[in-house]
């Protein structure tokens, strides 16, 4: 008796239908995390996208001097900035998509992207 | 003094759960005795037996059978009451109550092949609940979910298909048994 005559119609239907749920988790669970990065803008162009999975550090050149990032456990931050006021610097770590931390004097930026953005943009 | 007579009266019925709940329990020792690189995903050898209890007598007795393998699983694995048994039992239960629903498909078209791999998808979304919200509160668990589906699906397209194989074999419709 072969193996494939107990396979009745409606199995084969169930069992693409279990295929299907397969393949729309791998979509739906490995996907966000490739897309996670923060997005690097000097003068508004952008400068440097990273992956938030891997930890760096980098340093942007403005008008005023060096703006260095850091991006350590999934978070970035700016570490250092020339600016008068440090206030990206006193910011910390952004870690939600759609944090951004702007460094206005040295015209730099890094933002936090993600497949959905819960705003456009905070104002304090 | 007199002695006590404690005498349990059982019926045939009770003699033939007693048996395949025997078969399921030998079968899940067998369970988790396979190494397996993920804890959690599992072959679930003794669900044949639920399915062929499903198929030759009725949601109950597979109920009961299924009920009394996952208990005495517990006992003699040793994780009676532990996470590891209500992580079992929920699993058992949703499959219960999928396969409820399953048998009421018709046979011409949909075999103990659907019924297991629906009881399998079952199984796994009840024990990935549980462990979402008791043992593990946090939704990085959900990375897991494609591994847990696929094992799932191929599992449960295994099993169906032995329990078909041996639903359709002639001597074993005599017996009415499994010989495990």
């Amino acid at each position: 008796m072969s193996w494939l005559s107990l396979v009745r119609r409606g199995d084969w239907l169930v069992a693409f239908i279990g295929a299907m749920l397969c393949a729309l988790s791998f979509a739906l669970a490995w996907q966000s995390g490739v897309a996670e990065k923060a997005i690097v803008r000097r003068g508004g162009e952008i400068f440097a996208e990273l992956e938030l999975s891997r930890d760096r550090q980098i340093e942007v050149t403005g008008p005023l001097g060096i703006t260095t990032i850091a991006v350590s456990k999934g978070r970035v931050r700016v570490v250092s900035d020339p600016g008068q006021h440090q206030y990206c610097v006193r910011q910390g770590w952004l870690e939600r998509a759609g944090e951004i931390a702007i460094c206005a004097p040295n015209q730099v930026s890094v933002q936090i992207a993600g497949r959905k953005e819960p705003y456009d943009s905070l104002s304090y | 003094m007199t002695r006590s007579v404690i005498r349990l009266i059982t019926t045939p019925e009770d003699h033939r759960i007693a048996r395949l709940a025997a078969a399921a329990i030998g079968l899940a020792l067998i369970d988790a005795a396979i190494p397996l690189p993920l804890p959690g995903v599992k072959p679930g050898l003794s669900n044949i037996v639920t399915l062929i209890v499903l198929a030759r007598f009725g949601w109950g007795t597979a109920a009961w059978v299924s009920g009394l393998r996952v208990i005495a699983g517990g006992i003699l694995l040793g994780h009676l009451l532990s996470p590891g048994f209500f992580m079992s039992l929920t699993g058992a239960v949703v499959s219960l109550f999928v396969l409820a629903g399953a048998i009421h498909l018709p046979r011409r078209w949909f075999g103990p092949i659907s019924w297991s791999v629906l009881a399998a998808f079952a199984h796994i979304a009840g024990q990935l609940l549980l462990a979402r919200l008791w043992l593990i509160p946090h939704d990085g668990l959900f990375l897991l979910v494609p591994v847990f589906a696929v094992a799932a699906l191929v599992f449960g397209i295994i099993n169906g298909l032995i329990a078909a194989r041996l639903l359709a074999d002639p001597s074993f419709i005599n017996t009415g048994t499994p010989h495990v």
